[in-house]
């Protein structure tokens, strides 16, 4: 148990690469096999997940102390070897992640998974790059994981082919590798002037930098930061974003709901950890507040100007990815833990909205994408498990899958529900996110004397939720009234408990609102001050400095 | 040394931005490969530049940090050649896929109405 305990935090990203690449081994006929491979790993890093959710909060403090808990790779303590560190953000992350991967893939089994292409197997590399993007405290092992997570993502927007597709993966490919140089010139600037890539070695040497040798990694910093909002999708380095996000599948999309929120993680992380000194935030600045705001007003005008439900959802990430970057360049320690709560409620949203788009896509008559030139599956026990009969793609709508009865009336929901968490409208929980982080960002910005800005971020993201409340209710109308040319869509349950699982776990998250933000306002305490961390992370090095020079 | 080094790298940077700017697909790889390739001269030159110094420490020599080279930007650059290899040779592929889906080597698969 010990052991298991001790080697629990490299468990999600040790699960999925070795599930990812079992599934390779497999052959293709052995659906089921790479199926249960993919759930088995799926379920397990919710479990380790879970478990790191509960050793990271008070109710353990006799395991891990701090509730910080550092893993060694190889056995090399920090500085000189990789570290993993798991603390309640990581934690956070990593069950988002989980939950959000579970869902994608059994959304995915309906029909998406077609053979030849080894979906689940890049999925499980996704994850496996989120993971580790989420765990490792080492600026370089960051970008390797940043990487993985990227090279899977290519594989996975490609899916389905046509030129649309191709041409959006390839300017997505190009500006996210001019991202990674960015990222690799910011890293080793930091290198060549602190010697350390270590995230908490960094923050230590941070405050003993001679000036000159301090503009040249305030220069590194500012580079690195670039990258990160590049992945983040900030104005104006956004707009291969939408149309990179809404010609990916339907699934697919869902999955990369959590991938813009990977450059917000990175900046909160490495942002905080070098913001200790009061020679003040070389990445969290107050220009990320006009950076976010701009991100916002894009959004919204994107938003506004959608027709299509996919370029919709891809233009709302944007809207939440500048919420995030707006509310955080406010520099307001106590605005951190509504922005932790919004990053939540919007991930899971924008991965049931993708969801829903591509089961809505089946209501136009027009051969959508992909979905014809599907060649049939092979029948899988897994199917007469789910009860479906046929999980045959190619085939008419009237012996696809198991007809819900009323299934305009439960994509209706799901769809009223994406509305209402989206624009931030009561009863659910995308109301009670906006709202605790407007009005504290209302009452605790005067006392920094941006009080008139914290307005500015209420007034715009009031406007873009108006906006969003009247773009979906002109594509609401267009995709259920308008009744023309279009048929009965039939939904598979395999399609419609995910959606509806996510739903769900939203309404909960509104429920259960007051014991998850003070579980997040830990975590944003000890984000704000990491000397724990620092400590943590260097434990080992330190003891044995004091070993050799009692 | 070092301001032939510097130069090496500002014009493969250049150039490189330059290329990654025009609008047809080829240039843009070729633009990609210099790009990386600056990127990689000056993560090895961020462990400041030395001739003849081991990375490793060599037998009975005295392990003084300043008769060594820098091991870790060596690391680093064997990392991402490799991954700007990957992913190079990817868009190399999308290239070729856009190419034969379009009829166009223009980025955005039409050419521009002049």
């Amino acid at each position: 148990m010990n052991a298991l305990l001790e080697h629990l935090v490299a468990l999600p990203i040790v699960v999925p690469l070795l599930a990812g690449a079992s599934m390779l081994l497999v052959s293709e006929a052995q659906r089921a096999t790479r199926i249960g491979i993919a759930f088995f790993s799926g379920v397990l890093q919710l479990t380790a997940a879970v478990v790191l959710l509960y050793l990271t909060s008070d109710a353990a403090p006799f395991i891990w102390q701090d509730g910080i808990g550092v893993y060694s790779l190889g056995g090399w303590g920090a500085p000189f070897g990789i570290v993993l560190v798991a603390d309640r953000l990581s934690a956070v992350m990593l069950t988002l992640e989980a939950v959000l991967g579970l869902a994608v893939l059994t959304y995915s089994i309906a029909r998406w998974d077609k053979p030849g292409q080894p979906f689940h197997s890049l999925l499980q590399f996704l994850m496996m790059g989120l993971n580790g993007a989420f765990l490792t405290g080492d600026l370089f092992n960051l970008f390797v994981f940043v990487e993985i997570l990227l090279a899977a993502s290519y594989g996975l927007m490609l899916r389905g082919a046509g030129a649309t597709r191709v041409g959006a993966g390839l300017h997505y490919l190009v500006v996210n590798i001019v991202a990674s140089m960015l990222f690799l010139i910011g890293v080793a600037m930091i290198y060549g002037v602190a010697g350390t890539l270590n995230m908490a070695d960094l923050a230590r040497r941070f405050a003993g930098l001679a000036p000159e040798e301090r503009a040249l990694f305030d220069t590194g910093a500012a580079i690195l930061g670039v990258a990160f909002l590049v992945k983040a999708g900030s104005w104006p380095l956004n707009f291969w974003l939408p149309s990179a996000y809404s010609a990916a599948v339907a699934p697919v999309g869902a999955a990369f709901a959590l991938m813009t929120k990977v450059g917000v993680y990175a900046l909160m992380r490495v942002g905080t950890l070098m913001s200790q000194d009061e020679a003040a935030a070389s990445m969290l600045g107050v220009m990320m507040f006009y950076f976010g705001l701009a991100t916002l007003v894009t959004g919204t005008v994107g938003m506004l100007a959608a027709h299509h439900l996919a370029r919709f959802v891809s233009y709302s990430v944007v809207v939440s990815t500048g919420i995030l970057l707006a509310a955080l360049g406010l520099g307001i320690e106590e605005l951190t833990a509504p922005v932790l709560f919004y990053l939540i409620v919007s991930a899971l949203t924008a991965g049931t909205f993708f969801m829903l788009t591509g089961m809505t896509d089946r209501t136009r008559n027009t051969p959508s994408a992909a979905v014809l030139e599907e060649p049939p599956l092979p029948p899988s026990p897994f199917y007469t498990a789910f009860g479906v009969r046929n999980p045959d793609p190619y085939g008419t709508d009237s012996d696809v899958g198991v007809a819900i009865p009323r299934a305009i009336a439960f994509l209706g929901l799901v769809f009223v529900s994406c509305v209402l968490l989206v624009t931030g409208l009561p009863p659910l929980p995308g109301f009670i996110a906006k709202f605790t982080l407007l009005s504290t960002a209302i009452d605790s910005a005067p006392a920094v004397g941006l009080g008139g800005a914290a307005w500015v971020l209420a007034a715009a993201v009031l406007v873009s939720g108006f906006a969003g409340v009247v773009a979906l209710t002109r594509i609401g109308i267009r995709l259920f009234w308008t009744v023309t040319a279009r048929t009965t869509p039939r939904l598979r349950v395999l399609e419609a408990a995910p959606a509806a699982f996510l739903v769900a776990l939203c309404i909960v998250l509104g429920t259960a609102a007051s014991p998850i933000m003070r579980y997040l306002e830990h975590a944003a305490t000890s984000l704000h001050e990491p000397q724990d961390y620092i400590r943590n992370v260097l434990a080992l090095v330190d003891s044995s400095a004091q070993g050799t020079n009692p | 040394m070092e301001i032939v080094f510097a130069i090496a790298i500002g014009v493969l940077a250049g150039s490189g931005v330059w290329l990654v700017l025009r609008p047809r697909t080829f240039q843009v790889l070729m633009g990609l490969t210099l790009l990386s390739y600056a990127t990689n001269l000056f993560i090895f030159g961020m462990g400041r530049l030395k001739t003849g110094a081991a990375p490793v420490i060599v037998g009975q020599q005295a392990a003084d940090a300043a008769l060594y080279a820098d091991p870790v930007p060596q690391a680093l650059v064997l990392t991402a050649i490799v991954i700007g290899f990957g992913t190079t040779a990817l868009f190399l592929v999308l290239l070729l896929a856009l190419r034969a889906l379009t009829g166009t080597d223009h980025v955005d698969g039409r050419e521009d109405r002049r």
